[in-house]
């Protein structure tokens, strides 16, 4: 997104080694985009036999029952879609939030502190998220939090039946939660790094102009950089989508289609990870195979709508970072 | 210029091809090496046998615990010089694949609750009620049928949160089998199999997730082996067997099991020892099997492979015991020397 200047080079003797270093990177960049291809194209021929067997019924059936050999995708991708929305719901805010506060409100010596805890949550692997959700997270949020949500919003007219259902602790909204922590460095880091690069002579006019902080932030800071926080967002969410080990702890792995966000469900990293070992025969592995290929489909609409709304925003804000 | 750009990537991936070639012959068993994989139920007693064995005659056993039905489909491809499984196969399905069967050891599926004010054996469940409990028709601790089988003991009225595995598991083949024998709404509707479209509940992967997930939610129930249920110290229910007493699982009731099964009238041992007989027998008893080719291609590692078995099971019983399985009765050990001797050339 900076703009660059390509710059001629005139040749001289070090034009053997340039030649070499440009066959390098571009080998590089082909080299992802093959892979990327070639794991599709494997995926989609591996999942081949559900695709046939199953058509679009693959796509919108919640059946999944090994020993009748049905098999459909709604509630993996279901639970897919919901606990990376509410990871983004809970995530967005508090990155947004460390960012700002590192960037322009933190004492100066705080701000190294504060921000390696934060690229800290980056290093820790899934499973310990997983294994802090059930243990800890999950009896906290059964004795205390599922509760009082049942008892307060359970009986509102639309919002109501997401928050009905026994409060067992492991279900769709602890996962969605597990995973808005673990996303957050990621998009707090970025979020950081750009907010720091907003030019210091327009918070400085705007601060002249008699802004209050409040107004620099919104009327600066946070339109010139918006176009990258997206991208830090779709960054996060990307993850939250394929993330496997600590989804697989708190979601409760069970094929069932419910409204209620206190109900378990299953994701198609989450419903892989835990059947592929046994899956014995080769509708059911096929079916695994083709949940990976949506996996893939998914991230990839994902991103694509990320891309269409950096798009129209530059069209219609002009250029930002 | 532009040729070179496309064609560096391919010369990239065939050096990736190529390496992966070599390090895959690498990873190639060595000769003396006996190779198995399958069951994860059976693997911590394999793994000691192994250990025992190779002090003894130094040969190695190298067992994978990938599943029962990786077991199956790696014997089957011949990779492996014998697989382990929890679902026996069929007669027909053995002689397709020309593939020998016999039980190797056996242990217990126990039903384990997180509910207080009870302690293990002192919650009577009969199977109907097991299965319609997993059937989600049964809902709440203080249910009728549960009331029924446990006079005078205190029952919240609690609503009960089920557990099962979210994997694929031999365990469950078991306790689903049980399960069917014993209520014919299930054997119509989920049905037995190493995974079944579950009516209701949480799933937990492997038996270390259905053990967590019991521990932590109030008023749960779930289904281990015997030793996870022993060794994390977990409430498990005494059930109700064929006979109509209600039995809490131990070695003792696990033998009693094995010994009022029918071996002798299993062709191929393709017998599946839940709901057994016995007036003390527990009623979800499970056996792990191993699988050998009947024509090995490999003559002299098949026989060491028997070997090794024949050492397991006449000289691994304390080892069996001491991480709570229960070894073979020595009749069945004697039906399955016979069997060998006449399947495997």
């Amino acid at each position: 997104m900076t703009a660059y200047v390509p710059i001629e080079l005139t040749r001289s003797r070090s034009a053997g080694a340039d030649r070499a270093f440009t066959l390098f990177t571009a080998g590089a960049a082909w080299l992802v985009l093959l892979l990327l291809g070639a794991t599709a194209l494997s995926m989609a021929w591996g999942g081949r036999l559900a695709f046939q067997t199953f058509g679009l019924d693959f796509i919108t059936s919640p059946d999944w029952d090994a020993v009748q050999g049905k098999f459909g995708a709604l509630v993996p991708i279901y639970g897919t879609l919901v606990t990376s929305a509410i990871a983004l719901i809970i995530a967005f805010p508090v990155s947004i939030g460390i960012a700002l506060f590192l960037t322009e409100i933190a004492p100066r010596w705080s701000r190294g502190p504060i921000g390696i805890a934060v690229e800290l949550l980056a290093a820790i692997p899934s499973i310990i998220y997983g294994m802090w959700g059930l243990f800890v997270f999950a009896p906290f949020m059964g004795a205390n939090v599922e509760p009082w949500l049942t008892e307060h919003l359970g009986d509102w007219p639309i919002l109501g039946p997401l928050f009905n259902g026994p409060p067992i602790g492991i279900g769709t909204l602890t996962a969605g939660i597990v995973l808005g922590i673990m996303i957050i460095p990621f998009i707090a880091a970025v979020a950081r790094d750009v907010f720091a690069e907003v030019p210091a002579p327009l918070k400085e006019a705007a601060v002249a102009l008699g802004s209050t902080r409040w107004e620099v932030l919104t009327k600066v800071t946070l339109p010139y950089t918006r176009s990258a926080i997206i991208g830090a967002i779709f960054l996060g969410l990307g993850r939250a989508l394929g993330e496997t080990m600590a989804v697989t702890f708190v979601l409760g792995n069970a094929h069932d289609l419910s409204a209620s966000l206190l109900m378990p469900s299953n994701s198609i990293a989450a419903a892989i990870a835990n059947e592929f070992t046994e899956a014995d025969s080769e509708l059911y592995r096929s079916s695994l195979i083709a949940l990976a290929f949506l996996l893939f489909v998914v991230t990839l609409i994902v991103l694509s709508f990320a891309k269409l709304l950096l798009l129209r925003l530059k069209r219609i804000h002009g250029r930002t970072l | 210029m532009r040729k070179s750009l496309w064609a560096l990537p391919i010369v990239a991936l065939l050096a990736a091809c190529g390496s992966n070639q070599s390090a895959g012959t690498k990873a190639a068993p060595s000769g003396a090496a006996i190779t198995g994989a399958g069951s994860t139920f059976v693997y911590p007693v394999l793994s000691a046998w192994a250990a025992d064995y190779a002090k003894q005659t130094g040969t190695k056993v190298n067992y994978q615990s990938i599943g029962s039905g990786g077991g199956v489909s790696q014997v089957k491809a011949g990779t492996v010089d014998f697989g382990a499984t929890d679902q026996p196969l069929a007669a027909d399905e053995l002689a397709k694949s020309k593939l020998a069967q016999f039980p190797v050891v056996i242990g217990g599926i126990v039903a384990v609750v997180n509910l207080s004010g009870t302690q293990s054996g002192k919650l009577r469940l009969t199977g109907p009620v097991l299965a319609d409990i997993y059937a989600g028709k049964i809902k709440t601790w203080n249910d009728p049928a549960i009331v029924q089988a446990n006079p005078g003991m205190h029952l919240p009225g609690a609503a009960i949160a089920v557990v099962h595995r979210s994997d694929g598991s031999g365990t469950t083949f078991n306790f689903t089998h049980y399960l069917s024998q014993v209520s014919p709404t299930w054997k119509a509707g989920p049905g037995e199999g190493k995974t079944v479209a579950w009516p209701t509940g949480v799933g937990g992967k492997g038996n270390e997730g259905v053990a967590g997930y019991v521990k932590q939610i109030p008023n749960s129930i779930g289904y281990v082996e015997y030793a996870y249920a022993l060794q994390g110290g977990m409430i498990y229910a005494a059930l109700q067997n064929a006979a109509g007493s209600f039995v809490t699982p131990s070695a003792e009731t696990f033998s009693n099991a094995a010994a009022s099964a029918d071996w002798a009238n299993a062709k191929d041992f393709d017998l599946v020892m839940t709901n057994a007989p016995g007036a003390n027998a527990y009623p979800i008893t499970a056996t792990t099997f191993v699988l050998m080719p009947t024509g090995p291609a490999d003559k002299a590692k098949s026989k060491a492979a028997l070997d090794f078995f024949r050492f397991a099971l006449e000289h691994g019983k304390d080892q069996a015991t001491k991480l709570d399985y229960v070894p073979l009765p020595a009749t069945l050990v004697q039906q399955i020397e016979t069997y060998v001797g006449q399947k495997i050339k």
